[in-house]
């Protein structure tokens, strides 16, 4: 059975407050840049899956020079590479004081004309 | 088999009012002219890309500029790699007897030809248009990531990372093309202005004027011949969010399979010239192709195993840190200072032995290779 190719709601890239990534029906790998065939397999036996927002810091950096006048005016942030817990891996914002190996959760905030995901340290 | 017959390379900084066509021709004519050869002589013709200059034939557009009607003719595009990449092609080409001399040719007006936002922004599009670029990214971000990631696995510091840069710069310092001259420390490198944690100002090349160009020959034509003995690829990704495990990254995938086809070994290499676009990208990339033990190429610069007296001399012009930075051009900078090393015509940045050279490209993050061995041969 094939699963829907869009997500029911937008994900972060187009407007709506969720990370979105696909499963292969086939060999079960996930993928985090949306296509229409798995990149492990080709299968076009794809799950269109919303991810929990949790997940755990790979990398940081605290970017000062920005690219853009509007990036330059919402001042220095901070980009992570997280290793989300349903096994894939993206890039977002951050809290300023992330470090590798902190576990962390997603809100999501506005950053020139959209949504970004936005993780800070899990509170227990 | 193919020699590097000829080289050329302009000043690197400043070039106001050049184009990017007036750069390239600059350069072309002097490595024509190195070769000793004449304009129609050249029947191949590999050339890069220009961010100030996007155009779908680049390559064409410069013959007919230039004057010269190759029977081979087109441009390449891998981001930092170009350089390398381009030369494993005219390799290649010549190999396969499709021409007998290619010109290889790069340059940019960079710094004087667009504002150092346009810059900053075309280069950061090498990330991903939905998933990164959005969230404000820079080259140095991608970089800095990776920088974050390595210091943690490795117990790099930035301070070792710092050394890289004060080397590049004491190189550059006896090369009057360079765009730097001016001796830095650590200390100034630690103080310089943030950019991209942790990387700071210091820590990443600068954006470049300048041109340059060699020519890869069937044979050789002069007394010494520079013959490319082996060279490989490796493309393992494109964004720095699919990229695999720093322990699989492709730097390590190409030097192998170079060292395969050359026969050649590490312990044979006397030169290198390796890609320096930020101080963890040589950092990295040293200890990848086997030149430093993980996490220890800080420490062979400090104990001169680079210098141009040391073991291992690398990119004794001073790198795309202090020679500069013009994009396609920058590494190949790497490639013409490698040439008048094996040749002997380095001058007063001669080293002593550059019979066996180590070359290696990286374009992207990391993410496209390519590492070529050269061989002195009379």
């Amino acid at each position: 059975m094939t699963a829907a190719t869009e997500p029911a709601n937008p994900d972060w890239t187009e407007g709506g407050a969720v990370i979105v990534f696909q499963r292969c029906n086939a060999c079960g790998a996930k993928q985090y840049f949306r296509r229409a065939f798995c990149h492990a397999c080709g299968s076009t036996e794809l799950s269109v899956l919303s991810a929990e927002g949790t997940g755990t810091v790979y990398a940081v950096s605290h970017v000062t020079r920005a690219p853009t006048p509007e990036a330059r005016a919402h001042g220095p942030y901070t980009i992570v590479l997280v290793d989300a817990d349903e096994g894939f891996r993206l890039m977002a914002h951050g809290a300023h004081d992330l470090a590798i190996g902190d576990r962390v959760s997603v809100t999501f905030n506005r950053f020139i004309d959209g949504l970004v995901p936005y993780f800070e340290r899990t509170t227990s | 088999m193919s020699f590097i017959t000829g080289v050329g390379l302009t000043a690197f900084g400043k070039h106001e009012g050049s184009s990017t066509l007036d750069l390239m021709s600059v350069a072309a004519e002097q490595a024509i002219a190195d070769a000793g050869l004449k304009r129609d002589e050249i029947d191949g013709l590999v050339c890069g890309y220009a961010t100030t200059m996007p155009h779908i034939m680049l390559a064409t557009v410069f013959a007919e500029h230039f004057g010269i009607r190759p029977s081979y003719c087109h441009a390449v595009q891998v981001g930092g790699a170009t350089g390398m990449a381009m030369t494993m092609l005219a390799h290649c080409i010549v190999e396969g007897g499709v021409a007998r001399n290619v010109l290889v040719v790069g340059g940019e007006n960079r710094l004087t030809g667009q504002s150092r936002d346009a810059s900053v922004q075309a280069l950061a599009q090498v990330g991903h248009p939905v998933y990164e670029v959005p969230l404000g990214p820079t080259i140095p971000a991608y970089y800095g990531l990776v920088a974050s990631r390595y210091m943690h696995e490795y117990g790099v510091t930035e301070e070792d990372l710092a050394e890289f840069a004060v080397l590049m710069r004491r190189h550059a310092a006896e090369h009057p093309g360079a765009q730097f001259h001016e001796r830095i420390t650590v200390a100034d490198v630690m103080a310089s202005k943030p950019v991209a944690s942790p990387l700071k100002l210091l820590d990443c090349c600068p954006v470049s004027d300048g041109g340059a160009a060699f020519v890869i020959s069937r044979e050789p034509t002069g007394a010494v011949g520079v013959k490319v003995r082996g060279c490989a690829q490796a493309h393992t990704h494109q964004h720095i969010s699919a990229a695999p495990a720093l322990s699989e990254f492709g730097a390590e995938i190409a030097i192998a399979r170079a060292k395969a086809n050359s026969g050649l070994a590490i312990a044979d290499v006397r030169y290198a010239a390796v890609y320096d676009s930020f101080t963890i990208t040589l950092a990295m990339l040293l200890e990848d192709l086997g030149l430093a033990a993980r996490g220890e190429a800080a420490a062979r610069v400090r104990a001169g195993y680079f210098d141009r007296n040391g073991v291992m001399p690398l990119n004794t012009h001073g790198g795309l840190m202090s020679y500069g930075h013009c994009g396609v051009g920058g590494a190949m900078a790497h490639m013409v200072e490698t040439q008048l090393q094996m040749t002997g015509r380095a001058g007063n940045r001669q080293v002593k032995d550059a019979s066996i050279a180590l070359l290696h490209g990286d374009g992207g993050v990391l993410s496209s290779h390519v590492s070529m061995f050269l061989e002195r041969v009379r």
